[in-house]
């Protein structure tokens, strides 16, 4: 129980609310909301992060030039607004801001997808183990701590090398790692409010255990759930530009942030607009992907500030 | 206190041994071998050399011997760099990594504590998103782009620090690589320190010293950061062991000789000896820390201690 | 040092310190060691020659072991421990003539050590990656594959300074497959004393220039001269440094910094950088090796001429080298790299020289013939282990593929798992390449024969080229060899079962400092000709 790792804040606080849900969860709700209007960096951050992913959509439509197309004549050439190319082109004369922004789509999705896959393993695993407590609760967390126990680095590269490389793998490998501080976090929370009155009442009255876990149980521990998880999409992100370090990143046409900034890192003397544009945007999401994580634990902490 | 220590000790065998069958049968499931090159090598001799590294027996029967070997402290050859036995390679590499990843992790606690209290005093102010927005550089930027870039402003143009290498463990290898490997560090433990110096701020405890008249930085230092520290204590377990277990970044970029090499690498060749090797070292590593945190943990917080 | 007025105890003690420092320079400056950095791009994998497959790690081995032959400052095969040999009339027997030397711990190197070594390399029990190299000894192959014994091995002691060695047909490269580090000298008495320990820098013998000194993991292993080489009098370094970089921009900055002084492969991403910067350091010479995509013939589409053909004819080996690649790779049209030994110039693929476009129209008309076209696109999974440069070229191969509505899908892996699959045969279209381990044609055309096994990737079986290579196996007259041998390669160009994209360069970074360095398509720079400036 003293075993959290990352991010234990979430979890030690009594982040249970009240007795009668249903009425001061929205005003709970509602006041977080009012907190995180209030907290500029947040609220910055949501917007840039908005635009970004409006640009991602979008953007590719606004240029002339195809991801996958090769331009013989204009390989690796800086930013060239005549034949626009806004961030230049790459090693195989490819635009660079399409690609740049064909590869915000896959890390974005790598992070969300991921991201979902590890909270809805994560929560529904530790809110199991914390609502039924005792051997089962012993057992689960067990297998936890043998999986975190594993150097996280060679369990997501043998995942991939033994499921092969499509990027829908990629976020479930990902997101099979990622679930077990979520599963940690859920799994105090769930210790905390299963003894309130209104879970006994509902187990008083008959209500099956299913039942209350997914109706009373998960809805009332989202909140530190949703800020971890605000803060795992980043994680995700650099891991997978980690992984493309590696050359272990998505298949070619495609592209990642990732993989753009692999290949940049390679030729920043020579190429810096290789390295420059994706590291901006990757730098930018991560930024704004921190600080709502942040500004949404300040709003969403029970205790008031 | 000791009977805990015992009992989670001996916790500890099981879950070794599950983690090192969990790794074994892993690796070998991968497709592709140890001796799978651009040159493919004919059956026969394929044979021979499996032959002689017990790798053509059943693999359950691979995994009892190798199990056996273990717990009398054989590790294995390296099959990649044969001259050295696993024990050896993780000898000679475990010290620079030790080194590199205590002394990143100690000027990551310095730095990052640092920023996340002067963050956390300043709540939402200029200052805080300022100082939070430094300390996480090292979460936004690649630990391989920022890496080279040190090796190349500070190495090559500046010419202050070698750009790379090890030369005789001489501190100035060491600046640029501890540096790269605590910024990501730096960043996780301001943004822990910001949030529960927050939580405690708000407090009843401090919110009464402070009524008390006592001068505000006092309060700070004197009750709110040791109760802030709390998660950063528990965090610190883990974040040791990923540290001082080595990266594969830092230790290629830098040429450093540690073993974080080998967690990639290794896996990458099939080096089956010496995966099993890094990775039973890293279990153990993460067990002991977790286990040291904890009890550090309950010393710093009386009130988990009774509850043992 | 800058000398300050100072008050007369101060100036006596200058003049005094400056003597000293003085004899200091004249005395050293007559030893000054002299040490040689090498970064070298990958970590060695063991000072036992037996189990070396690496180039990386023969760099450090050629500079400890002298075999029968070795290698001279260009390269080439020169008498190392035989001073002379004889070879008989049908070129099957081949007499050494051993050098009165050494090994390093004063033991003098006999017959017996040669054929001790050469039983060591082939016997099952050894476990050796590269035992096949020496199969041209005859009883060598049934001897390593648990088929004969030890004794059946060609390799006779007449006496300590006579070796005979017979082999299955008469092979011209014999002699510098000699100087191949399968063929090195072992310490037998070390061996029987250390084990496997024997080669820790504290147990180690050898008999050439340099001797292991130090292996730090992952660092450097550094080799010092060896006093009892029979030629240590014209080795000139003293220290010998081969610095593991798994990280080419690291090791050129390295470089740059003047930490390196040799650097053995570059980050070919800069290469615009060098070209501007490091002009004198860069040496880009041409390498006996080919890179080429092998078409799986035995899978469908692929047994199909017209398509490999078609596929062939599509790619535009030129734009690879000159545009994406920019290193002074050269274009491939035949198989074996032009200036191999034993050979006239290559076979070439009958486009070569014609019109990229005309190339084009060809292509798309065979492809209708094999009823491809818009409606049936030609599909299939283009195959590469992970590499920046693979990569790029999968990625401009496509391209290319693509204007005759090819749709070749790319699949990266890593190395393992790419050629754990080509030596299946699990693939349609995949990135090889093959590295001469000795100088001659049969090096490279070997791998087309039926009978070379997973190593033949594309799988091509044509029963007029295996008689071909079999009728080149046994001549003896190495112009009608040469020519035979071209006719096999036509073969291979006429169908196609592999497309040629270029042939290797070695790349590397030489400081002005170095000495005695010789460019050589071998890519062999032993230590023992190096110098360095001080």
């Amino acid at each position: 129980m003293l075993f959290f790792r990352r991010k234990s804040t979430l979890a030690s606080g009594n982040g249970a609310p009240a007795e009668a849900p249903s009425v001061e969860a929205r005003s709970v709700w509602r006041n977080a909301r009012l907190r995180l209007y209030r907290n500029k960096a947040a609220m910055g951050s949501l917007i840039i992060l908005g635009l970004i992913i409006v640009l991602a959509i979008i953007g590719p439509s606004l240029s002339p030039h195809e991801y996958d197309a090769v331009y013989w004549d204009r390989i690796q050439m800086g930013p060239d607004f005549a034949n626009q190319h806004w961030f230049g082109t790459d090693g195989n004369g490819r635009d660079l801001f399409v690609r740049t922004l064909y590869g915000a789509r896959v890390s974005m999705a790598v992070g969300l997808l991921a991201t979902f896959v590890s909270m809805v393993i994560g929560v529904v695993y530790g809110a199991t183990a914390g609502y039924f407590g005792g051997r089962v609760d012993n057992l689960m967390m067990r297998f936890v701590d043998i999986l975190y126990t594993l150097p996280f680095m060679f369990f997501v590269i043998m995942l991939m090398v033994v499921f092969g490389r499509n990027i829908f793998l990629i976020f479930v490998a990902l997101g099979a790692v990622e679930w077990l501080t979520m599963a940690r976090i859920v799994r105090g929370q769930t210790l905390a409010i299963k003894r309130r009155e209104f879970i006994e009442a509902a187990h008083a009255i008959g209500v099956s255990n299913l039942t209350i876990i997914f109706r009373h149980i998960i809805p009332n521990v989202l909140g530190p759930v949703i800020v971890y998880a605000t803060l795992t999409i980043p994680q995700v992100i650099l891991i997978e530009s980690f992984l493309s370090f590696l050359g272990l990143g998505v298949q070619e046409p495609l592209t990642s942030w990732g993989v753009l900034i692999s290949e940049g890192a390679n030729v920043m003397e020579v190429a810096p607009w290789m390295l420059l544009f994706p590291a901006a945007f990757l730098a930018t999401t991560l930024f704004c992907f921190n600080f709502i994580g942040d500004g949404l634990r300040d709003a969403l902490d029970p205790k008031d500030r | 206190m000791t009977r805990y220590i015992l009992k989670r000790l001996l916790g500890a065998i099981p879950l070794m041994l599950i983690v090192i069958a969990v790794a074994f049968f892993m690796m070998r499931i991968a497709p592709g071998g140890p001796f799978d090159s651009e040159r493919a090598l004919p059956p026969e001799i394929e044979q021979n050399i499996k032959a002689a590294y017990d790798l053509d027996k059943p693999l359950v029967q691979q995994f009892g011997i190798y199990l056996w070997k273990v717990m009398h402290g054989d590790f294995g050859p390296s099959i990649k760099i044969r001259d050295f036995s696993v024990a050896e390679l993780i000898a000679s590499g475990a010290p620079a990594s030790i080194q590199l990843g205590l002394s990143a992790i100690l000027l990551a606690l310095m730095v990052g504590v640092t920023l996340g209290t002067l963050s956390a005093l300043r709540q939402n102010s200029a200052a805080d998103y300022a100082v939070m927005g430094v300390a996480m550089t090292g979460i936004v930027i690649p630990n391989f782009v920022m890496a080279p870039l040190l090796s190349l402003v500070v190495g090559v143009y500046w010419e202050l620090l070698p750009t790379s290498g090890w030369g005789s463990g001489e501190l100035k290898y060491k600046v640029l690589p501890i540096i790269a490997l605590s910024l990501p560090q730096i960043a996780y433990i301001s943004r822990l320190t910001r949030g529960s110096m927050l939580e405690v701020l708000n407090s009843n405890f401090v919110r009464t010293a402070r009524a008390k008249g006592l001068r505000d930085h006092l309060v700070v230092i004197r009750h709110a950061l040791k109760a802030g520290l709390l998660p950063v204590v528990s965090y610190l377990g883990p974040a040791t062991a990923a540290v001082t277990t080595g990266s594969v970044v830092i230790e290629t970029i830098f040429a450093v000789p540690g073993i974080g090499t080998y967690f990639i690498k290794a896996a990458l060749n099939r080096d089956y000896p010496l995966v099993m090797g890094v990775v039973i070292v890293y279990g153990a590593l993460i067990i002991t820390l977790n286990l040291l945190v904890d009890v550090l943990y309950g010393l710093l917080d009386p009130k988990l201690r009774s509850n043992r | 040092m800058r000398v300050l007025t100072g008050s007369k105890p101060t100036r006596t003690l200058r003049a005094l310190m400056l003597g000293t420092m003085l004899s200091t320079v004249l005395i050293s400056g007559a030893h000054a060691e002299k040490v040689l950095r090498n970064g070298n791009d990958g970590e060695p994998q063991s000072m036992d020659p037996h189990y070396v497959s690496t180039v990386q790690t023969s760099r450090l081995t050629d500079d400890m072991y002298l075999n029968l032959m070795t290698r001279g400052q260009k390269g080439e095969a020169i008498a190392g421990a035989a001073e002379s040999w004889t070879i008989s009339p049908d070129g099957l027997v081949y007499t050494f003539k051993i050098r009165s030397h050494t090994w390093s711990d004063g033991t003098p190197v006999t017959a017996n050590d040669f054929a001790y070594s050469f039983r060591r390399l082939l016997d099952p029990a050894s476990g050796t990656e590269y035992a096949s190299l020496l199969y041209i000894i005859k009883g060598a192959e049934e001897f390593n594959k648990g088929k004969a014994k030890a004794e059946d091995v060609g390799v006779k002691v007449v006496d300590d300074r006579t070796l005979e060695v017979t082999l299955t047909a008469p092979a011209p490269y014999f002699l510098s497959q000699l100087a191949h580090q399968t063929a090195a000298p072992v310490p037998k008495h070390v061996i029987e004393k250390f084990g496997k320990d024997w080669t820790k820098p504290e147990n180690i013998v050898v008999n050439g220039p340099f001797k292991l000194a130090e292996w730090v993991p992952n660092v450097h292993a550094k080799l010092v001269k060896n006093d009892k080489f029979y030629d240590a009098a014209n080795v000139k370094l003293d220290t010998v440094y081969y610095y593991t970089y798994e990280d080419r921009t690291a090791m050129q900055k390295r470089f740059r910094a003047g930490e390196l002084d040799v650097v053995r492969d570059i980050a070919s991403e800069q290469i615009d950088w060098l070209k501007a910067n490091m002009k004198d350091e860069l040496r880009i010479i041409p390498y006996a090796g080919i890179y080429d995509y092998a078409l799986n013939t035995t899978k469908k589409p692929f047994d199909d001429l017209r398509v490999r053909r078609a596929m062939a004819l599509l790619v535009d080996n030129e734009a690879i080298t000159d545009k994406v690649l920019k290193t002074g790779e050269l274009p491939a049209y035949s198989y074996v790299p032009p200036g191999t030994g034993n050979y006239t110039a290559p076979a070439t693929v009958d486009w070569k020289g014609k019109p990229y476009a005309a190339r084009v129209e060809e292509a798309k008309k065979l492809l209708a013939d094999a009823g491809y076209g818009k409606d049936k696109p030609l599909k299939f999974t283009l195959r590469y282990n992970t590499s920046e440069n693979h990569k790029r070229i999968a990625i401009a191969v496509a391209a290319m593929w693509k204007q005759a509505g090819i749709e070749a899908e790319l699949f990266n892996t890593e190395g393992k798992i790419h050629y754990a699959d080509l030596k299946q045969k699990n693939f349609e279209v995949a990135r090889e390449g093959w590295i001469a381990d000795y100088d001659d044609p049969q090096n490279f055309l070997f791998k087309m024969e039926g009978k070379t096994g997973p190593l033949n990737y594309s799988g091509y079986n044509n029963p007029e080229f295996n008689a071909l290579m079999d009728k080149a196996a046994l001549m003896t007259d190495l112009t009608a060899r040469a020519e035979v041998l071209k006719q096999a390669e036509a073969l291979v160009m006429r169908d196609v079962p592999v497309i040629p994209i270029y042939y290797y360069v070695s790349k590397q970074l030489v400081s002005p400092k170095v000495v005695g360095w010789v460019d050589n398509t071998p890519d062999n720079h032993p230590s023992r000709f190096m110098d360095i400036k001080q």
